[in-house]
């Protein structure tokens, strides 16, 4: 009876905390026809989430390129398939690595610090202020960030790729001595545009989400510094895994023939 | 005016506000006074509808404002009449000084040009007595005391006909304490404001209130000028002037 009175609680917790993310998701995106808009708030959300992610991403992506088109030379080897590697490289960065490494240095990087900014202007008072100074947070902050993370992540994502198959690309030419002009031929003629769109489509929903955590926690966050703690791991994890599962889902509805 | 009829408020088992009730009347300065954690603060965001309460009714002018919603036009034009000095000055920290202090000028329904709001910011700047050069600062690179000047430039930016003062003089020093005070006092009468200030620092009392209100037990235990504060004969309000460990106020909280 206890156990399953602790299942049920469970339960019911997780299904308060998937209605109370849907609210805020459908209060946020309300937004975009309601005006106010912070077209400056907008356009620092942007150069934060986007221009200053680019280093990651590209780090991020082309160790796990190169990493791959080692990974597929040694077990192609086994069965005589090495000259798959431009290939499998391609279709691994942009179908799944690209976006979902990306996405998910996105949420340790931007879901992190949004997390932990708005929480900490949430313990200090500078919520209530904004509201006073007749300003809506969700308008003013939640709204600008989001949209700014779903609108750039597919241009990460887009670079993430290109970086990550020219990390192939050199271990497979400098090492691996593949043809340089027949390994990017192979990529090329290899990729078809369903490979591309599902990238870029994934990029925005794992941005979105990244970002939506990022707020929803930190507006949430309990008080002091141990409360902005809570907001900010809640937030990275929340956003992991949900990039993780929004990930299997998109696959298969992309690629489940 | 305004009005608080039967105003209750609890935070899950936690009951705060047990039945205030309290009239503010136009132009006029309260302070309320109570100690640490009775629930002052619970009272000006009931006002202010950062809170809702459980029960009661609240008007300004007459009008009721319990249950405005968030982003109606009535809330907005609510809000616009208020100013507020938040307890830790609750200043935009992504933003330098001058853009805290012209928040409201810069974006919504009052939104200046940018030159013009600038000018403003400086003129109120230079109104709570700080120099030009801290208008490119960051909120981060002032003291204590700056801040507070900051948080009052902001509150009178608009000139609003009600502030609200939450702990103005808490963390600083008595001489800067003192500064403020005059500050406040000073402002709410040149602008003709209706001020509505919390604190437990008596000397904060005796210079900025025209009227004291006591509250405890998330009751007002007592209300009425500050003239007849030492002489009211509520056991609280002696207790609290007294700073007496001794009397209905626990010192155990």
């Amino acid at each position: 009876m206890n156990a399953l009175a602790i299942i049920g609680r469970a339960v019911l917790a997780m299904l308060a905390a998937i209605g109370r993310v849907t609210l805020f998701a459908i209060d946020t995106v309300s937004h975009l026809g309601r005006p106010p808009y912070y077209p400056r708030e907008f356009a620092q959300a942007l150069v934060q989430i986007g221009y200053f992610s680019l280093p990651v991403v590209g780090l991020t992506t082309i160790f796990t390129g190169g990493a791959l088109a080692l990974q597929i030379y040694a077990g192609g080897a086994r069965f005589s398939a090495e000259a798959v590697v431009p290939q499998i490289v391609a279709i691994g960065m942009v179908r799944e690595l690209g976006p979902v490494l990306v996405g998910l240095m996105i949420a340790a990087r931007v879901t992190s610090s949004i997390a932990a900014e708005i929480a900490t202007m949430k313990v200090t008072e500078q919520i209530d202020a904004l509201i006073t100074l007749s300003t809506n947070p969700a308008k003013y902050l939640t709204l600008p960030r989001v949209l700014a993370a779903t609108v750039v992540m597919p241009f990460l994502v887009g670079v993430g790729d290109i970086i990550g198959i020219m990390g192939g690309y050199l271990v497979g030419v400098e090492r691996l001595g593949f043809n340089a002009g027949t390994y990017l031929r192979n990529t090329i003629d290899f990729l078809e545009p369903l490979d591309v769109v599902s990238s870029l489509a994934k990029a925005a929903v794992f941005g979105f989400l990244a970002a939506l955590m990022g707020c929803y926690f930190g507006m949430r966050s309990g008080r002091g510094a141990q409360g902005v703690g809570r907001a900010t791991k809640g937030a990275v994890v929340a956003a992991s895994v949900l990039i993780l599962a929004a990930n299997f889902v998109l696959t298969e509805l992309f690629f489940s023939a | 005016m305004i009005e608080l009829v039967d105003v209750h408020k609890a935070f899950g088992a936690n009951t705060v506000l047990t039945g205030v009730n309290l009239t503010l009347r136009k132009g006029r300065s309260m302070v309320i006074i109570g100690g640490s954690g009775t629930g002052k603060s619970v009272l000006l965001k009931c006002v202010l509808g950062l809170v809702q309460p459980d029960k009661g009714a609240i008007s300004v002018d007459g009008s009721d404002v319990t249950n405005l919603r968030q982003g109606t036009p009535e809330r907005d034009a609510f809000l616009a009449r208020f100013g507020m000095l938040f307890q830790g000055s609750a200043l935009f920290d992504s933003l330098p000084v001058w853009q805290n202090v012209a928040f409201r000028l810069l974006r919504g329904s009052l939104k200046k040009p940018r030159a013009e709001a600038r000018e403003i910011a400086a003129d109120k700047l230079r109104r709570v007595g700080l120099s030009p050069d801290v208008a490119d600062l960051f909120p981060a690179e002032l003291s204590g005391g700056m801040q507070k000047r900051v948080g009052l430039a902001r509150a009178i930016a608009t000139e609003p006909e009600i502030i609200f003062f939450d702990e103005p003089t808490t963390g600083l020093d008595p001489i800067m304490a003192g500064v403020i005070n005059d500050l406040i006092r000073g402002i709410a009468s040149e602008m003709g404001s209706t001020a509505m200030t919390i604190t437990h620092d008596m000397s904060s009392v005796r210079a900025i209130a025209d009227e004291v209100a006591m509250l405890h037990d998330g009751m007002i235990q007592w209300t009425g000028p500050a003239g007849e504060m030492d002489s009211s004969g509520d056991p609280c309000v002696a207790q609290f002037i007294a700073g007496s460990a001794e009397g209905p106020i626990k010192t155990v909280r």
